[in-house]
């Protein structure tokens, strides 16, 4: 009897010690390295031989090399070749500052009805202190000519601040000045030469400092990006691809693919495979919509999930971005004099002409179904001041098969609505009539209204508002891509506001698995009351 | 009471032990890995938990296909044939006769290895919990790749409701193994394919041990 049982055992175990050996399978499949993710293949192909070349060499180009006195004289020199850039350059947003191509229509932009809760309005290009950021040559807007080397010069050279020296000098009449003029105007031929492609650091010039200084405003862009490692941005790490903007921010006629306003960079997400000539501004774009390596389940994500949701796990994590702004805290004095006020990370927390200010670093986003446009509060929109003013707000709910999980940048303040119109208000601040020279609000207001052609009620008072910046740059090695339980978790999971979905480990049906529990509690005990009674009984047999 | 002298049966095939045992060691497996999926607690981390669960999951449906085969090939299903003769009696046997130490209602023959309580409690699993839990599995398992007829929260619902239900026939069941001659008679049984009855059971020869290969 033995050693058939013996038998059978062995046989036993085998069949058993099979089954959880073929666990093995199931991890041996996963390693990082056995197969390439399609995603990362698909994006390989698809930015190969990325050298650009070129026809022309600009520091041989006679119309280049001469002594420009202004900077509309540089931009005739460059048409007198690229005869259609500045009519194309026209009709974009970059230089009308309005996202609609009908120039009549000024409901969204920066020289439109737009606001945001930074410095609240363009004031139709009237505050002159916004204009640094305009392709235009010194403060005429739109009325003067393109600046193309604002976009296309590589040389870093002030050309305004050489213009304007040559300009004072040439007008003092001093014969001595006139060597100086010469030495600024051979710089100025060495730098108009520099001519490119745009850089990281061109885009940046406005991009990484909007809304007043270094990662105001969006959190996923600011200076940290122009030379960045592939620790902080896969796609530009100088170490890794070394991306410019424009590598996905494609362009067509000086068209920049992007999100405007309340348009989303594109409607459906494309591949190239399905077109190839779509812009490369989506992630699926060149990875596809499965991107990661088959049977993961990763890609069963996709669906519902974007990239942007796991693989960037926190923005602003090198430099700090502004996250809350307060103007009605602005206007106080030490000493009958403006001051400013340091905080953590060596950062303004006080201005006296903006108001109090909190910084952050390594912020965790906020998530919301967005399907890539936004909601817009202009100022001539009604507002309820009963309620934080979303003045920017994704768009999209689970039932719209364009919208994913996004992250998002969500920049909150405090900022001057009208008491009786019940509209945000466009204080002018730069400027004599400005907030910054009068520190009178009430006046900025009446002055900065005036530019938009709102009317003012007189009244204002100050009222809650957000704004909110899709977070899409900063996309970090997968390896620091989020792990399951940051999301599919009871507690203080990533995505506990989103709503429309099951997410195991995050839901439960409280009915049901209270029925469960009580089902097996109830057995336990039962069993247990059973067994003690049992034991008491001894079955009732007797010794 | 008297001593009864007891013998045993070859109650258990080799395969139906086996299948039983797999079967035990998938569905603890299942629970465990489930309710970590579930959010109840962290024990192998959320995506060796999935990854298990997965290959555990699936592998289940083959054991189960056996296990159908089986039942059918062997005539085995009439062992689950419910009924409601004795069922009554051996309900009070386990409220009350128990604890008088009377003798089970029912002896386990190779005709009918269970008796109407444990049929009715297989059946029901068998037929109606278990193939409910492995619909709902894998119409959840393959929710991305196939038309989405049954939302997502009713099947995790119901997955996890079977789920805790399996769970309570699980105590129950392990507890009801100690009730055997004595403790661990009932689970040797499982394990050897011999059953200890009482010798008075009528039993055909070729039941015993003494007809055994």
């Amino acid at each position: 009897m033995k050693p058939r049982y013996s038998l059978k055992y062995c046989l036993t175990m085998i069949v058993v010690t099979i089954f959880i050996c073929s666990f093995q399978i199931v991890f041996a499949s996963t390693p990082e390295n056995s197969e390439e993710a399609l995603g990362r293949k698909l994006a390989r192909q698809a930015v190969k031989g990325s050298k650009r070349w070129s026809t022309i060499d600009h520091t041989k180009v006679t119309v280049l090399n001469k002594d420009f006195t202004s900077g509309e004289q540089i931009t005739q020199a460059c048409i007198s070749c690229h005869s259609e850039a500045a009519t194309q350059f026209h009709k974009t947003i970059h230089w009308t500052w309005l996202a609609s191509g009908d120039k009549s229509d000024i409901r969204y932009g920066k020289a439109g009805y737009s606001v945001n809760n930074f410095c609240i309005s363009g004031n139709a290009m009237e505050d002159k202190g916004c204009l640094k950021c305009h392709t235009s040559w010194n403060k005429k807007g739109v009325k003067g000519d393109v600046n193309c080397l604002k976009c296309h010069n590589s040389s870093g050279f002030n050309f305004i601040e050489a213009f304007g020296d040559i300009k004072a000098f040439s007008e003092d009449g001093d014969p001595d000045t006139d060597e100086m003029v010469k030495d600024i105007q051979q710089e100025i031929k060495e730098a108009v030469t520099k001519v490119n492609f745009p850089t990281r650091k061109n885009c940046g010039e406005c991009h990484f400092k909007g809304g007043g200084g270094d990662g105001v405003k969006h959190g996923d862009l600011d200076t940290s990006l122009t030379k960045p490692n592939r620790m902080l941005d896969v796609h530009m790490g100088t170490d890794g691809k070394n991306f410019s903007c424009t590598r996905c921010h494609t362009t067509t006629d000086h068209h920049i693919a992007g999100r405007i306003y309340t348009n989303p960079a594109v409607e459906t997400r494309k591949s190239l495979i399905e077109d190839d000539l779509a812009p490369k501004i989506t992630c699926v774009s060149c990875h596809s919509s499965e991107p990661h390596k088959n049977d993961s389940k990763m890609n069963d994500h996709t669906d519902v999930v974007s990239c942007q949701a796991c693989h960037i796990p926190e923005y602003a994590r090198v430099n700090p971005t502004k996250m809350w702004w307060d103007w009605t805290k602005a206007g106080k004095m030490k000493d009958g004099k403006p001051y400013v006020e340091k905080g953590p990370f060596g950062k303004p927390v006080y201005k006296s002409i903006k108001g109090e200010f909190r910084w952050e670093k390594n912020v965790v986003p906020e998530y919301f179904w967005s399907n890539g446009s936004q909601t817009s509060t202009t100022i001539n929109d009604v507002i309820d001041p009963a309620q934080i003013v979303k003045v920017s707000h994704p768009v999209g709910d689970k039932n719209d098969p364009e919208a994913r999980i996004f992250p998002f940048k969500i920049h909150r303040g405090k900022q001057p609505y009208d008491k009786i119109h019940k509209k945000l208000l466009a204080p002018l601040l730069s400027g004599k009539n400005g907030y910054w020279t009068t520190f009178d609000m009430n006046d900025a207001i009446e002055h900065g209204n005036k530019t938009l052609g709102i009317p003012y009620s007189g009244e204002f008072d100050y009222v809650e508002t957000s704004y909110a910046f899709p977070i899409t740059h900063m996309v970090a090695p997968k390896e620091n891509a989020l792990n399951c339980t940051q999301c599919h978790i009871r507690e203080n999971s990533r995505l506990a506001n989103i709503t429309g979905l099951y997410m195991p480990g995050r839901d439960k049906s409280n009915l049901f698995d209270t029925i469960g529990w009580i089902s097996v509690l109830g057995a336990l005990a039962g069993v247990l009351l059973h067994g003690i009674g049992r034991f008491f009984t001894r079955n009732g047999k007797e010794d | 009471m008297e001593n009864i002298k007891t013998i045993k049966i070859y109650l258990y095939t080799r395969y139906e032990r086996l299948w039983h045992w797999l079967q035990a060691l998938m569905i603890i497996c299942l629970i465990v890995t489930g309710l970590e999926i579930h959010g109840t607690y962290k024990l192998f981390g959320f995506q060796t938990a999935v990854n298990i669960h997965n290959f555990v999951g699936l592998s289940w449906l083959i054991l189960f296909a056996f296990f159908v085969f089986w039942l059918l090939t062997t005539g085995e299903w009439k062992q689950y044939i419910p009924t409601t003769k004795k069922l009554f009696s051996v309900v009070l046997f386990y409220a009350w006769g128990i604890f008088q130490g009377k003798p089970h209602p029912i002896q386990k023959t190779k005709g009918a290895k269970h008796n109407p309580l444990q049929r009715l409690a297989y059946l029901g699993i068998s037929a109606m919990l278990l193939p409910v839990q492995m619909i709902t599995g894998l119409l959840y398992y393959l929710y991305n790749d196939i038309p989405q007829i049954v939302p997502l929260p009713v099947l995790a619902v119901m997955h996890t409701l079977i789920a805790f239900f399996l769970l309570n026939f699980l105590v129950i069941h392990l507890y009801m193994t100690t009730t055997g001659h004595s403790l661990f008679s009932h689970i040797a049984g499982m394990i050897t394919g011999w059953e200890e009855i009482y010798e008075t059971t009528e039993i055909a020869d070729w039941e015993t041990q003494a007809t055994k290969k």
